[in-house]
């Protein structure tokens, strides 16, 4: 009954095979002789999505092509699409879930009933999960579908590997699945941004290894002598993300049967490695990952060439040198010495330059061309996107200063301005991004309707400006509340006090911030039916059979 | 631990300095030569060269 193969199976798909039959037998012996609860489901989940992996890993190597992928077809590369396609469609996901858990949470600070007192549904549990599914799940996903996109066509080169490019994406999901259901049992290493304990720390390390290796194999194999500017900014996100995350995560765990781990940096040493990593999350991750879309996506949907190609290489080194310092003036009037959050705050100050830079590049690349404004609200989406950008990137040097710190300091004008940022900056261009990327990888002329993209962008313009006056107002009030003395020179106001004097702003947060979710719910709509019923893009502009090979 | 800080201000003063400021140099030498113009020009075309 032997049927005999045409090929035999690849030294990549016999390693990925061997590999995740180690890990699911770990994971299966961790959940047996466990006595964490915790450990016992996420080594549970672990095993499960190993086996699978397995599984399919055979699956389609009994069942797929029996000849090796093409390289090109007709003289054309053929391009990597699956795992693009399943990386968009999630970050749609995850976008969804995570504003809506934002929302909650924002609810529940207006009205506390709502935190149900439950322990998993505690509005401390529900915040990480917040962030991380808006920055991690969303940005992540957003991140690895349009680099992969974009190396790819400017390489004009197929990603290498096939079973790589689906262990990259596939395991970066399962990494946000571990992380976000650890947040809401309380498994926590309780560092803002770097939450998921030491075991997902780890599996994070392989994932993003792999992929640093994917789109280095990316860049070998390109036919343009010239790496794109894009990829620049890509390639420091990998390489930058990848050394933060090992630093802030060295820790030993308790016992290789517990959640629990220790870190060993102590002390005010650990707060700086900690606000080095959180700011860098911000530079390298929020930053340079999402100015890789602009470089690209911006010039695409303008259909004109990026400003000052020049300026976009000063930018780059620019950036990259100056962000990196900048992580102190998170700790200002902390134990850390006077110095060095001194030295952050004037590195955050030199990085008006290359932010402005960057913005003035982006904006400019529609010179010329500015009346599409009028006419695609995508690109509009995009373009307001790059002046948020160039907004939260002049407040944010301001509040380092250690005289505006003292008064925004642990109070809302922070999550106001990191949601300029965060709204305005990463979630639009990510908006603009995946409505440009959604009709190109499944073959479609255009989206759905344009008509309720200009109905995502006002609801959520309206709802981002609500949200970000409500914090500034909120946030000043309680830094002055804080501050206030009388005549005797005891404190004006109690703690309580200031709490109170909140809820309106609260409720006109969450009122944004409802907005927003309804916006993305629109765009959701608007790209599921782009791919069910949107009109084929021509035959002859993508070679037949291109799409079935790229599966 | 006083003169640990000394030495180490003291170099990220003068020798820090001026390492950051070359490397912009050659940075902006880098980008504004004017022999180089040509292949910037043709880079910012590659998004259009596709398929």
């Amino acid at each position: 009954m032997a049927k005999s193969h045409a090929r035999m199976i690849t030294i990549e798909e016999g390693f990925f095979a061997l590999f995740l039959t180690v890990i699911a037998f770990v994971c299966l012996i961790i959940a047996g002789k466990t006595f964490d609860q915790v450990m016992a489901f996420h080594t549970g989940i672990g095993a499960l999505f190993a086996a699978a992996g397995v599984f399919y890993i055979f699956k389609n190597y009994f069942e797929g092509d029996q000849q090796a992928v093409p390289q090109e077809i007709d003289g054309k590369p053929n391009y990597n699409l699956g795992p693009i396609k399943f990386a968009s469609v999630a970050a749609m996901f995850w976008g969804v879930a995570g504003f809506l858990v934002g929302l909650i949470i924002a609810s529940q600070l207006a009205w506390p009933a709502l935190n149900f007192d439950l322990p998993w549904t505690n509005f401390g549990r529900m915040r990480p999960l917040h962030t991380s599914a808006v920055i991690f799940a969303f940005g992540g996903n957003v991140l690895l579908a349009t680099s992969m996109y974009v190396v790819q066509r400017t390489c004009r080169a197929r990603m290498p590997g096939g079973v790589l490019p689906w262990f990259v994406v596939l395991g970066y999901n399962a990494f946000i699945v571990i992380a976000g259901t650890g947040y809401l049992l309380g498994a926590t290493q309780g560092k803002e941004y770097a939450e998921p304990e030491w075991y997902a720390d780890l599996w994070l390390t392989i994932v993003w290894v792999a992929y640093l290796l994917l789109f280095l194999g990316t860049l070998w194999k390109r036919k343009e002598p010239h790496i794109y500017v894009a990829n620049w900014f890509y390639l420091a996100f990998i390489v930058t993300v990848a050394m933060l995350h090992i630093t802030n995560n060295l820790t030993i765990p308790v016992s290789i049967f517990s959640t629990q781990s220790v870190i060993v940096w102590s002390g005010v040493q650990d707060a700086m490695v900690q606000w080095w990593y959180g700011h860098n999350a911000v530079g390298f991750f929020l930053t340079a990952g999402f100015l890789a879309i602009m470089y690209y996506f911006v010039p695409k949907r303008a259909d004109r060439p990026v400003y000052s190609y020049r300026l976009s290489i000063v930018h780059f080194w620019a950036l990259i040198f100056i962000y990196i310092w900048a992580g102190p003036h998170h700790l200002h009037y902390t134990a850390l010495p006077q110095w060095a959050s001194t030295l952050g705050a004037t590195f955050s100050i030199i990085l008006w330059m290359p932010s402005w830079g960057g913005m003035i590049n982006g904006l400019m690349t529609l010179s010329g061309a500015w009346d599409k404004l009028r006419t695609d609200p995508v690109l509009r989406m995009m373009v307001v996107s790059v002046a948020f950008y160039g907004m939260s990137t002049f407040e944010g040097p301001l509040m380092s200063l250690r005289a505006v710190n003292s008064l925004s300091h642990y109070t809302d004008w922070t999550i106001g301005h990191v949601h300029s940022g965060a709204l305005g900056w990463v979630g639009y261009i990510s908006f603009g991004a995946l409505y440009c990327l959604i009709p190109w990888l499944w073959n479609k002329k255009s989206l759905y309707s344009l008509k309720l993209v200009d109905w995502h962008f006002w609801l959520s313009t309206i709802g981002i400006v609500l949200y970000i006056t409500a914090m500034w107002v909120s946030g000043i009030m309680q830094g002055l509340m804080w501050r206030a003395y009388d005549a005797l020179g005891f404190l004006e106001y109690s703690f309580i006090e200031s709490v109170d004097a909140m809820y309106p702003f609260y409720v006109i947060r969450a009122l944004g911030g409802a907005l927003f979710v309804v916006g993305a719910l629109i765009m959701a709509y608007n790209l599921w039916m782009t791919v069910r019923h949107g009109e084929a893009e021509e035959a002859d502009t993508v070679p037949a059979g291109s799409l079935a090979a790229a599966e | 631990m006083n003169e640990t800080y000394m030495a180490v201000a003291g170099f990220a003063q003068t020798w820090g300095l001026l390492y950051f400021m070359t490397l912009f140099g050659i940075v902006l030498a880098y980008a504004l030569w004017p022999k180089n113009g040509e292949k910037f020009d043709d880079a910012a075309q590659i998004p259009f060269r596709e398929e």
